[in-house]
Parts: C-alpha cells; sequence; structure tokens
C-alpha cells in the first residue's frame, strides 16, 4: 500500500529525513518511534504534503502512485489521512460543514452521489459516538475552544466518517490521560479492517498498549535504526532512546 | 478640528454653485436651514488631509471632475434589471433616481400597516410638522463639509415613517440608482428614517450605479429612533469603481431603542461612510456592523462615532473586511462617553484580512471617556489566510479554491450572520465569495 524508498527531506535547509525505506502492507499496523527531534513528524508531513519540507531524494509510492507529486487534497481522496499532532483551529468554520464538504469531496472522486443532509447526519451520530465526542461539538467552528483531548478525539472522529485507506496517526497520544487515550485506541481500533492500514507516529510507548501494531520502528536522527515486532516497543519502554542513539553515535562517528 | 487655509484647497465654488442652483421647496425653516448649510459649506470647503478626520483620505481628485448638477433621468424597469444588485429582496421598496424619487419604479403598494414611505419633496408638502424636528437637524453640519453640501443641495429624497407600535415583519428598501452617463454628476439623496415609540422595522438602503461612468454620490441619513422602538438599518454601498461616494448616517436614539446599523462597503473608486448614533436616553443600546471589500485601487474610509450621551447604554461595534490588490482601507472608531453616562458597556473591533501585500490599512480607535464607571474596550487584528488553516482543509480532501472560500466565508461569517432578511445575506456572501474568488483581482495573488 505505502512505499518509502530511500527518502530524504530537508526543512529550512536542515536535512532531517536521512534516507527512511520502509514499507507498509495492506492491514497492517506500523509504529514508527523515536526521541524528540528525530523526524517522526516530519515523515508524517511529508507524507501528507505539508510545503514546508523540501524532498530531496527518494520517492514514496501509495498504492503505485507517486504519493510526493499529489496536492494533499489529492492525497486525502485518494484515501490517506493524517491525525494532525496540533489540530488547526478555525474560527468561524463550523465542524459540520466541514466535514461535509470533505466527505463529499472524497465521495466524488470516487465516483459516489455526495450525501444528503439526512444520511450525512446519521453517519455522523454513529460515528461521533466511537470517540464519545460531545454533539455540540459538531455546530462549534473547527477546534476552537476545544481541549486538548476534544481536539484528537476530533481528529479520530473526522477519520471515522471519511474512512481513509491510510491513516497517519501523528503524536495522537501526546498530552492525553489515559482514558482519553483509551477512547482514541478504541476509535482507532473500531476502524482495523484488513483493507486498511494505519501507520503510528509517537513518542510513547503507551498507546501501543492499546493499538497494537504488527511492527515497530526506531527512527533516531532520520534514519531506521531498528525495526522489529512489538517486543521492540516494550524494549525501548524499558530502556529509553539512549541506547539506541549511543549505537547510531558510534556507528555514524 | 485643526483646519487650515492653504492654496491645495479645492475650491468648492463649483459645487456650491450647483447647489445655489436648485429650487428649495417654499417652507421657510427649511430654506433658512439650506442657506446656512450652503454659507457652512462655503466657510468649510472640502476637506484637506490636514483635517484630523480626512487625514487619510485625499478628495482632491474631486476638483478635476467637471461634476454637473444630475438629469432627471426616467429609467424602465428593464434597465433596473441590468443591475444583478437591484433585483428585488421579496419586500416593498422605493427607487430613488439620482436623487430623486422615482413614484413609478417603486413598489409600495403592500406596505405593512403603520409604515409610510413617500417622497422627501412631497412630505415637505403634506406635513412638514413631521420633518421640522429632523430633517437637518440629527446630522448636523457644522464641521461637516459634505453633510453640509447634501443638506444645501438635495433636490428630493425618501421619508421612511413608522407609527409607534407598528410591527413591521418585512424591511423595507430604498434602493438609490446613480445614473451617469457621461455627465459627472453630483447626487445628493437624502433620507429621512422617523421609528415612532415602541415600533419595530427594519430598512435596507442600496445605492448602485447604472453605468460604469464617474459620478460623486453624496449621501445622508437622518435616523429617529423613538422611546422602546427597534430599528435594524442595512446600507449597501456597490457602486462602480469609478465612482466617489460620501455616505453620512446619524442616527438619535431615545430611552430603550436599539438601532443596528449594517454598513457594507463594496467600494467605489473611493468611498467615505461616516456612521454615527448618539445615545440620548438611558438603557439606548446601539450596534455599528461593518463589512468593506477593497480590491484594485479602491479606497474605503470608514469612520464611527458612538455618542454615549446616557447612563446604562451598551454599544457594540464589529467592522470586518477584506483587502486586495493595492486597496486602501481606513476604520476609524470614535466612541465618546459623556460625564453621566455612567455604566456604559461599550465594545468595539475591527478585524481585517489582507489577501495581498500592497494593500493598506489604518485602523485607529479612538475612546474619549468623561465618566467614571464605564466598561470600554477595543481590539483590532489585520492577517492573512493562515497556510495551515489552509493546509488542514486540504488534508480532508477540500481543495486549494474551496478551502480559501471556507475561510473567507468563516472570517466575514459572524457579520453577515447579523443581517437577519435572508435574501439580503445570501446576496452580500455571494459577493463576497465573487470578489475574492480566484482568477479575481482580489483572488489572483494567493
Amino acid at each position: 500500500m505505502l512505499k518509502i524508498e530511500n527518502l530524504h527531506a530537508n526543512a529550512e535547509g536542515k536535512e532531517i529525513l536521512k534516507g527512511i525505506t520502509l514499507e507498509v502492507g495492506r492491514g497492517q499496523v506500523h509504529a514508527i518511534m523515536g526521541p524528540n527531534g528525530s523526524g517522526k513528524s516530519t515523515l508524517a508531513g511529508v507524507l501528507a504534503g505539508r510545503e514546508c519540507y523540501e524532498v530531496t531524494d527518494g520517492r514514496v509510492l501509495y498504492e503505485g502512485r507517486d504519493l510526493l507529486e499529489m496536492a494533499p487534497e489529492d492525497r486525502a481522496r485518494a484515501g490517506v489521512f493524517m491525525a494532525f499532532q496540533y489540530p488547526v483551529e478555525i474560527p468561524g468554520v463550523s465542524n459540520l460543514y466541514f466535514l461535509k464538504a470533505a466527505l463529499n469531496a472524497i465521495r466524488k472522486h470516487r465516483g459516489e452521489e455526495e450525501l444528503d443532509a439526512m444520511d450525512f447526519m446519521s453517519l455522523v451520530k454513529t460515528r461521533i459516538k466511537l470517540v464519545e465526542m460531545d454533539e455540540s461539538l459538531l455546530g462549534r467552528a473547527i477546534n476552537e475552544g476545544f481541549s486538548g483531548g476534544e481536539k484528537k478525539r476530533n481528529e479520530i472522529f473526522q477519520m471515522a466518517v471519511l474512512e481513509p485507506a491510510l491513516a497517519i496517526l501523528d503524536e495522537t497520544d501526546s498530552g492525553l490521560d489515559i482514558d482519553a487515550l483509551r477512547i482514541v485506541a478504541r476509535g482507532v481500533n473500531s476502524l482495523r479492517s484488513p483493507e486498511r492500514s494505519t501507520l503510528v507516529v509517537t513518542h510513547y510507548q503507551r498507546l501501543l498498549n492499546y493499538i497494537v501494531p504488527d511492527f515497530v520502528h526506531v527512527l533516531v536522527d532520520g534514519r531506521i535504526v531498528r525495526s522489529g515486532d512489538r517486543s521492540l516497543a516494550l524494549e525501548l519502554e524499558d530502556k529509553g532512546y539512549g541506547w539506541l542513539e549511543s549505537e547510531v553515535g558510534t556507528a555514524t562517528s | 478640528m485643526a483646519r487650515t487655509e492653504s492654496k491645495e484647497r479645492v475650491s468648492p465654488s463649483g459645487l456650491a454653485a450647483l447647489a445655489a442652483g436648485i429650487a428649495a421647496p417654499e417652507v421657510l425653516w427649511l430654506k433658512r436651514l439650506r442657506q446656512s448649510a450652503l454659507r457652512r459649506f462655503e466657510a468649510l470647503g472640502l476637506p484637506t488631509t490636514r483635517d484630523e478626520e480626512w487625514r487619510q483620505t485625499n478628495v482632491q481628485a474631486l476638483g478635476e471632475i467637471r461634476l454637473t448638477r444630475p438629469e432627471v433621468a426616467t429609467l424602465s424597469r428593464a434597465d433596473l434589471d441590468t443591475m444583478p444588485a437591484a433585483a428585488g429582496l421579496g419586500c416593498p421598496r422605493a427607487v430613488v433616481v439620482n436623487g430623486r424619487f422615482d413614484a413609478s419604479l417603486s413598489d409600495l403598494d403592500d406596505l405593512p400597516a403603520g409604515l409610510q414611505v413617500e417622497a422627501l419633496s412631497r412630505a415637505l408638502r403634506s406635513r412638514p410638522e413631521l420633518l421640522e424636528p429632523s430633517l437637518g437637524r440629527v446630522a448636523p453640519f457644522e464641521n461637516r463639509a459634505f453633510t453640509a453640501l447634501n443638506t444645501a443641495a438635495f433636490e428630493d429624497g425618501t421619508v421612511v415613517s413608522i407609527a409607534p407600535r407598528t410591527i413591521a415583519e418585512t424591511p423595507i428598501e430604498i434602493l438609490h440608482v446613480a445614473v451617469a452617463g457621461g455627465l459627472s454628476p453630483a447626487i445628493h439623496p437624502r433620507t429621512l428614517v422617523v421609528a415612532g415609540d415602541s415600533s419595530q422595522a427594519a430598512v435596507v438602503e442600496t445605492y448602485l450605479s447604472l453605468d460604469g461612468e464617474v459620478h460623486l454620490t453624496n449621501a445622508v441619513t437622518e435616523i429617529v429612533v423613538g422611546e422602546n422602538a427597534i430599528l435594524d438599518h442595512a446600507r449597501i454601498q456597490w457602486e462602480n469603481d469609478r465612482a466617489y461616494h460620501f455616505g453620512a448616517v446619524q442616527a438619535r436614539q431615545a430611552r430603550a431603542s436599539r438601532y443596528t446599523n449594517h454598513n457594507i462597503a463594496f467600494g467605489a473608486a473611493l468611498a467615505r461612510n461616516d456612521v454615527g448614533s448618539v445615545l440620548e436616553g438611558e438603557g439606548a443600546e446601539a450596534t455599528l456592523n461593518g463589512l468593506y471589500l477593497a480590491t484594485g485601487r479602491q479606497h474605503v474610509d470608514n469612520h464611527t462615532i458612538l455618542d454615549h450621551a446616557a447612563p446604562h447604554c451598551p454599544s457594540r461595534e464589529l467592522y470586518k473586511g477584506i483587502l486586495s490588490g493595492r486597496a486602501h482601507v481606513v476604520f476609524n472608531g470614535r466612541i465618546v462617553v459623556r460625564p453621566g453616562a455612567q455604566k456604559t458597556d461599550a465594545k468595539q473591533s475591527n478585524n481585517s484580512l489582507l489577501l495581498s501585500n500592497d494593500a493598506l490599512i489604518h485602523t485607529r480607535p479612538q475612546l474619549e471617556i468623561y465618566a467614571d464607571d464605564v466598561k470600554c474596550t477595543h481590539g483590532a487584528t489585520i492577517g492573512h489566510l493562515e497556510d495551515d488553516a489552509l493546509f488542514y482543509l486540504r488534508t480532508r480532501g477540500i481543495d486549494l479554491d474551496e478551502a480559501r472560500t471556507l475561510l473567507i466565508r468563516g472570517f466575514v461569517g459572524d457579520v453577515l450572520d447579523r443581517i437577519a432578511h435572508a435574501p439580503l445575506r445570501a446576496r452580500l456572501a455571494e459577493r463576497v465569495l465573487a470578489a475574492t474568488a480566484p482568477g479575481t483581482a482580489a483572488g489572483g495573488d494567493a
């Protein structure tokens, strides 16, 4: 489904990603872990199409297409979704109106009819229950005045409505208390299917107790320094990132 | 106000001469009023940028136009149909062409009971006693050259009178059409709205140009809001981009009255609007909403004055606008709290969205507070469409153009949502989106 080959990317002229190669198969859940500044969010941003990054080498194939050539909205329409680490507040634009515009743009791309108001509302009401989000937030402006937890739930709620083929969760767990974390994880798990892949970007192992990954990759200084199964995440929890960082340090010096 | 005699000042003699040529109706008080207004205009002359109130708005170009007294233009309904913004709003309408009330184009058969809309010239003959306390007395011209000029020069206009306790369910529209025809007419529409005690009504004034030629529109609207009365007043200025527009709206509010003004400025070549209300009676409430859209080299200047002269009066002011191209916008919001106007609660904000790097906005709050138990707040913001917000919307499948539209609609949403009449609200929203769409002068540089 997603094939990243030797990806190099700069931010503000500085190289952040230094050759990432990774393949995510259909139905798989991959976790990308790493310390601060290792390039996790840059990777997520490059995949979603954030313009402030410059890809200097490598390529990314999504369903066989060159993902990096696609505009952010085209990626979304093709089934890529990113849950933001810091969801943006947009005053004056209602959550519901926005979500309807988004869903219909995606449906139109798939050659499906636009949902009418009734069908849309019934879809919304089912999906909002998955994340136990207050319905009153639907009528409010996007993320405006939402608490940190509400913003993260809103991301997963949007994901549940838009039903992407590839979901990228960028530190969705950061700053969440254990209850909110469980709710968010339950939302994500309910969308798991053999057709859908997930890339979980996180700093902490804790989320992976709830969203159990098939593969874990550790990103240090812009490179994947180790890949393994779930036990790698547990090892990291015990030892921290230090041992891997020093290993990389000796390898590159 | 600082005035200086200077050689650069445009001689007002041409305009004054036009005014002097107009026959006033045979009413003595009005004759005197117009004579003193003419003298005042001659003494003041056209403002220069040395006048404190006109520092950012240069009207010198007016002096270079050979203005004429407007022809009596006869329009057909088919002519009106050529202007999309003149399409009916589903409510009774008075049509004023070049400052003269046109009964044949007006649709006033289905006026709500208690509501009267008639030509100013006719009202002056039939019931001058209604007009005498208000006409020329609500809008001061002592320090205002353009109001003085209008007072001296208006040929006709519109009087809306709302009887006490009348509740009008639909608004009344007054459509002002300027027909320039290459003659550069100086048009002076005059409007008076008297809302009786405990009445409730809405008035929509629309100012349009029939053609794309130069004209001067110098309009004055006086509003009297009786005790416990509610008046909603929208003023839509939507003329061609060669027009010069000066518009003054002055309201006077009695006890427990509510006046709401929506000042919609879609721009002429140069538009200057002065909107003010005097809160004379205890518990009166004023709301000033503003929306400006300026593109190309348009100049839009909004000056507002909320004059709190009585205690327990809240006022709310929200002015928002979108600038693009090399547009120049001025917002000057003055709030005066007179001695004794305790418990005044005034809030003002001005937010501008810049779609280009060459647009310019001057925003200035001006608070003059002479009472000690009051609450006055003000704030101004100037911003661009945020890249983060655009990106967020795009990652959900919404394309760049639609994302921009969503953000722009979101920006003006709170001002537009306050316009109660749905057909008008929809028309204005459509205009905002059309004018800022990609491919237009405003949207092109995004």
